[in-house]
This record gives C-alpha cells, structure tokens and sequence, in this order.
C-alpha cells in the first residue's frame, strides 16, 4: 500500500498501481457487504465527515453506509442545516470542523477545486473529494472500472484486462465531473477513450487529454465500443443552451434499443445517475442485462469503504474485513 | 512650516526622458533648485544617500484601484497611497468602480477631498457611463471641468458598440481619454480564468481570449471613425496586441498598457485553485505572456500599469469560482518589470513614468506635476531606485489592507529606496515616513 496518496482529491493521485489496489480491497469489503451482519471494525474510533454543499443523494448515503459499515463515526454537514447558511465562511467551517477532530472529510461543492483548498487548510486529515464542480468525481470513476472489472470475470481479472478496451463517453463532458474523472482512470489503465458529444459540449481545449480520439457521430462508434458510458445532460448548469433543443440531443446522442443493437454482444452500458431517461437513454435500454447501472449504486458502497480504509486504516486487509 | 523644506538627494545617476547623468538634486519646497555633481549640502537640509541608485521622476500608475469610498475594509486612499509611495509611485490614477461609483462631480471631489495630503498624487479616473451600468453617458464635460482626464467603466468594458461611438465623439470636443475595460460580455460571461488547456481540466468557465480581442478590434475601429483616443487597459492576449500594433501603424490613436502580472505569471498558476491568482483580465498561457512582453519592448504597448486590486482575505478564501478577481501591485511592479523584462532600466522608467504620466494628462505638456524632467525648475515627484538591490515579496510587510500578492515568497531585484511626493520624503530607505 506505498504510494496511496493522503488525500483523494482527482484521479490524479492514483497510478495504476494504486487503483490496482482500491479494486483488490473493494473485492473484500464487497463481500462485508453480502453477509447478514455488513459491519466490520476497521475503522472504529475514527471519525468522518460528510460535508455536503450541494444536493445529493446516492453518494451521500453511499460515503456514509460504507464508513459505518467500517465502525467509524460519521458526523454529517449540510450547507441548509450548518452555520454556512447564516455567511459563515468556508475556510471557518472547515477549521470548526477540524477543531472538532476529524480523520477524514468527504466533501461535495458545487465550485471545482473545493476539496483541493481544504486540503491545504487541514492537518491530520484526509480529505476525500465527493464531487467538485465540473472538475472530478474519483469514487464515481473508480466504482465504475469495478463494476466494469466485475462484468468482465470479477476478482480474477487484473487491471491489465483494461489495457486495450473501448471506451465511449457519451454526452455533456464539458460540464461533466464524473467524465473527468473516467477519462484518466481509464487512460491509466490502458484503455482507449473516444468521447462523443457535440463540439459545444466539449470541453474548450483538450490538448494533452489522454483520449483516443473524438466523434460527433455516436452510431459510427457503437460497433467498435466495448463500455459505453452515457452522462446526464446537466441541464440545471445551464447546458440547455449547448444544444438548441432536448429533442435534437437525444435524436443525435441518446442510446436507443435500436442503437444498443448496435453495441457488441458483450458490451457494457454504464450511467453515474441519475438518469433522465429518455434523453440520454431509452428507458428499456437502461433495462437491458448490459446495462450495470444499479450494479453500480451497489458496488459504490464497497468501492468508498476501501478508498476510506486506503487513506484511514491501518493493519492488514484480512484483519479488517473479518 | 516657516522654514523652507530642503532635501538633497546625494551621488546618484539622474535618469528622465532625455538621458542619464551623475548629478545631486537639491528640492526647496516642492520644487527642483538644482542639478548638479557636488552640491553642497546646506546643514538644515535631509540628506537622501542615493549612492548606487537611479534617481528618476516619479512612477505614476495608470490603473489603481483605491477601493474607498465603499470597500475601506480592503484598501483605503491612505493605505492605497503608501504602498504606492513604497512602490516608487508619485501618481495614481484612481479607477471609478467604487461604491458609490466615480460617475458624478460630487463622488470626483470626495475622492479629491480624500486624497489631500496623501503620500502620492491621486488622479481620478472618471465613469464613462452612470453607474457604471452602460446605458447611458456620465456627465464628462463636468468631470473633466474638475481635471478629470481619463474615463472608463473599468471592471466592465462598454457593452454597446453605438454608446461607445457616442463616448468617443462627445470626448473628443472635451480632449479626454477613454480607458476600456476589453471584454465582451457574451463571450465572457461566467467564465474565472482564461479558456484553454488549463480551465478545461480544473473544470473551470473560462473567459476565452476572443471576449477581449473583440472588443479591441471594435474600439479601433471606433478610434478610427470618430479621431476619439481610447487607452487599452490591461492587454493580455497576442491577438490584442497584434490588433493595436497594426492599429498604430495606421495612424489610429491608441495606447495601451500590460499589467506586471500579465507579463509574468501564466494560466497554469491557477493550477491548486487559489484565489489569489484569479484576476481579470485572467492570467494566459505563456505564449501570450511572451506577446505582451514584446509590446512592452518594442513599444506597442506604452506604459505598465498594475491594476492594484485590494481585496479582503475572506473574499479570497472563497471558491475559485465565487472570489473577486484582482491582485495588489503597486509595491511589486517596478521590481518585476527589471527582474521579468529584458529592457534598459530608462525603458523601464519610460513605461512606469513619463508615458504613463503624457496618457494621464499628468505631465508637464498635461498642465501636470508627473514625470517631467529632472531639472531645476521641475516639480519634485522622484522615485530613488538601486536596480540591483534583491528583496522577498512578504504579504504581511505590504501597506496595502489587503494581502492578495500572487508574489508572496518571490525574490525579486529592483527596490525602490526612497521616494519625494510634492518635495517630500515620503519613503526612506524604503520605510514610509508617515
């Protein structure tokens, strides 16, 4: 476990080595999650903050089972229920939040870089970033290439399964998080990325972006695409305007049944959630045995209980997991 | 204040428009008496031990923002003053984005009635429109009737083509200048940092180089039709500069300035998400960083100017994206422009001094005090500066309010010693005196 950096702010801070390591770990908390009794003690008497200033549900309660599911004491902040409402201000929260005692913050914010500046402001403590912006969502990334992993073979499949594999990223990756952060964890393990949008849902410059290539044609990419990876048009961030209207976006970027036929037999249909069905995918697409959609709300969990055991625990895996 | 004020500023190299020269510089009462090697020193006179330094006429900022009236807890006249007579500067322009807004004679004379007895001469900019909300004209000829000289809406360009052609053609009748802020809102909008590499991986609105080169492009044009004068503040893209370098080879009148930190810091700064380097015009990539140094060198560009903008650290501990642009820059510019720009240092005093000082009105030509000659006769705004003097940029050590240096641990060469406000020692070996 050398090398696991003290925070996780970006899929930066993790090689391929490291993300090795955060699947193999998810395979034993994974199982934690299946048995009658899911608790474990690896964390106990560590406390963790949820530290919420922007809405959300599923990766909230999921940050929040997997830290309880380890025995850690987990203290939850809101902005609508904190003292942020009444102007306090973000760098006293956090230090508030310090001087309480904390071993790890999780933290969403509308704003990118967020969780990247309370990295600097705290000691002791290791700062987990649960969404920021539009700039990177690394648990979502690293639940999708388990799910991926899973789909594949399962625990026997290495990282190295990765190299080589098709990965379309389909949608509004301009205003898009959790598409930064799967472009990187993918390109780290050697696969090939092609993002699909419209050019206004680019992002402006993608110089240096490890991808294979760019299309503005989704059917020209079906047949060669092992893991599709559809992304919700943000429509709140005011990505309206980027395409002229709901209906010419999914006639051009949705996947239909009649695209999904065109995928190969094997592929995989992926959705970080929510989905607006209908615009980004057909709703008996999202039905289809393909698409691993709540299996990734499923393995979610596992994922974010190992990324806190990674930066929190100490002693050996089996110890924890047992 | 009965005895006359006598001030010899000792075995310095003189430097002004026309050249350099070893010579003393004997000030009585505000006014330059004497020239010369070897003056003797009269036993009720202040000694200035310039001895290895360049004594010059006073810099003069062409871009401050002084932020009182309305945002004293950032900056103040006095405090704005001080770190400009630290930084060398004898004059500031101050910018009208004040709450309220420097678009009416009453606001103009509070900011004069502020400013009496600061440590360096404020001028006012004035608001081209009321409020500053481009819709309509400020009272200019009023403005200008109290010496105001330069006008703009800084913060926000003009909007509006057809207002900016009004402007331009009522300023012409009054010999004013109009100053624009160049960003095209509808391009702009929303954006924190320049659009680019580095704003498409932090995930970051970006403000793309277009918003200010279309604005450019356009008050050439403008300039053009209407013979009005309009001052480019702050260039920061190679396209900008290419646009008034052609601008100027037409004939048109235009002039232009850069910003210290446009000349040396670069979009990639942004890079941990720290406020402090958020400005606007944002921070560019290198190769625009290498343009506008090459305005600044072969004199597209006609003045450096710091765009000095306090603001409160609570402000600055915001998020990226939700934090006021701007950063302090009257203490640092004159050592950043000898560390950063492969100029003469009389180039250097040329684009800090006297340029700034004819486009502001506020040389002798102008009716003014600013970065004349240093000769008998003149007004005594000096700057006293040792060029190769090394010093480390603390935060905490500037007289601004604010702490918002994107400089803070930089060691920089190029100090200034002393400065003489109205023949008035204002800084000493580099300690304001008041």
């Amino acid at each position: 476990m050398t090398g696991f950096p003290t925070h996780l702010l970006s899929m930066d801070d993790l090689d391929a080595d490291a993300i090795g390591e955060v699947l193999r770990v998810t395979d034993s908390f994974a199982e934690v999650g299946r048995r009658a009794n899911p608790k474990v003690p690896a964390l106990r008497g560590r406390t963790v903050a949820t530290l919420f200033f922007e809405d959300s549900t599923r990766t909230r309660m999921s940050f929040e089972t997997a830290a309880k599911r380890m025995s850690a004491d987990v203290l939850s902040f809101s902005a609508g229920s904190s003292s942020v409402k009444k102007g306090e201000s973000l760098r006293d929260t956090i230090e508030t939040i310090q001087a309480i005692g904390m071993d790890a913050v999780i933290i969403r914010h509308s704003s990118s870089g967020v969780p990247a500046r309370v990295a600097e402001w705290v000691d002791h403590c290791a700062v987990v970033n649960a969404g920021d912006g539009w700039h990177q969502h690394p648990t979502q990334a690293l639940l999708d290439l388990y799910t991926v992993r899973q789909s594949l073979g399962g625990g026997q499949v290495g990282t190295d399964r990765f190299a080589g594999l098709r990965v379309a990223i389909v949608g509004d990756i301009r205003h898009s998080r959790v598409a930064r952060s799967q472009i990187t964890a993918y390109a780290a393990l050697g696969a090939e990325v092609t993002l699909v949008a419209p050019a206004t849902l680019l992002p402006p410059a993608l110089d240096g972006w490890p991808i294979a290539s760019v299309s503005h044609d989704l059917d020209s990419v079906l047949a060669t695409t092992d893991v599709i990876s559809l992304l919700r048009l943000q429509a709140e961030r005011g990505s309206g305007a980027y395409v002229p209207t709901m209906r010419e976006y999914s006639a051009g970027y949705s996947l239909t049944a009649r695209r999904a036929l065109q995928l190969p037999a094997e592929a995989i249909i992926l959705h970080p959630g929510p989905m607006v069905r209908g615009v980004e995918i057909a709703s008996e697409v999202a039905e289809l045995p393909s698409a691993r959609i709540t299996d990734q709300v499923g393995n979610g969990v596992a994922v974010r209980m190992a990324v806190l055991f990674l930066l929190l625990g100490h002693g050996s895996l089996d110890g924890a997991a047992a | 204040m009965s005895a006359p004020v006598q001030l010899v500023i000792t075995g310095g190299t003189v430097m002004d428009a026309t050249g350099e020269r070893r010579a003393d510089v004997r000030v009585v009462d505000g006014e330059i008496v004497e020239v010369a090697e070897g003056i003797q020193v009269p036993a009720s006179a202040t000694v200035l031990e310039a001895g290895g330094c360049v004594v010059a006429p006073g810099l003069v900022d062409l871009h401050t923002h002084l932020r009182e009236p309305g945002r004293e807890e950032a900056e103040t006249v006095e405090t704005g003053t001080r770190a400009a007579a630290l930084g060398g500067f004898t004059a500031v322009v101050a910018m009208p984005n004040t709450d309220p807004p420097l678009d009416s004679a009453e606001s103009v004379r509070n900011v004069y009635a502020l400013a009496e007895g600061a440590m360096a001469q404020v001028a006012v900019a004035g608001a081209i429109t009321v409020g500053r909300a481009g819709e309509r004209l400020a009272p200019m000829a009023e403005l200008a009737a109290l010496g105001v000289r330069l006008f703009t809406d800084d913060g926000d360009g003009v909007q509006s083509a057809g207002l900016m052609r009004r402007a331009l053609q009522y300023a012409t009748g009054l010999g004013v200048v109009l100053a624009q802020h160049c960003e095209d809102r509808s391009l702009a909008d929303g954006g924190t940092m320049h659009e680019g590499a580095w704003s498409s991986r932090l995930g970051l609105p970006g403000m793309p180089s277009e918003a200010e080169e279309v604005m450019v492009a356009r008050d050439i044009a403008l300039a053009r039709a209407t013979g009005g004068r309009v001052h480019f503040l702050h260039l920061s893209t190679a396209g900008s500069v290419d646009l008034v370098r052609r601008a100027r080879a037409d004939g048109v009148r235009v002039t232009a300035e850069v910003a210290p930190h446009h000349f040396t810091l670069t979009d990639g700064c942004a890079s941990g998400y720290d406020p402090v380097f958020k400005v606007n015009p944002p921070l560019r990539p290198q190769v625009d960083v290498d343009a506008v140094k090459a305005a600044l060198v072969d004199g597209t560009a006609d003045a450096i100017a710091t765009d000095h903008a306090p603001h409160a650290p609570e402000l600055k501990d915001l998020p990226f994206d939700q934090a006021p642009p701007g950063m302090l820059g009257l203490q640092t510019a004159f050592a950043l422009a000898v560390t950063e720009l492969d100029l003469p240092l009389a180039r250097i005093l040329a684009l800090l001094s006297w340029q700034p000082a004819a486009i502001a009105g506020l040389d002798p030509a102008g009716g003014g005090a600013q970065g004349g000659l240093v000769a008998a006769g003149s007004a005594a705004n000096l700057c006293v500066v040792d060029p190769t003097a090394t010093w480390t940029v603390d935060p905490t050590a500037l007289a601004s309010r604010s702490r918002n240096t994107p400089y803070a641990g930089r060691t920089l060469t190029g100090r200034v010693r002393h400065t003489v406000s109205a023949g008035e020692p204002v800084v000493i070996d580099a300690e304001a005196q008041r």
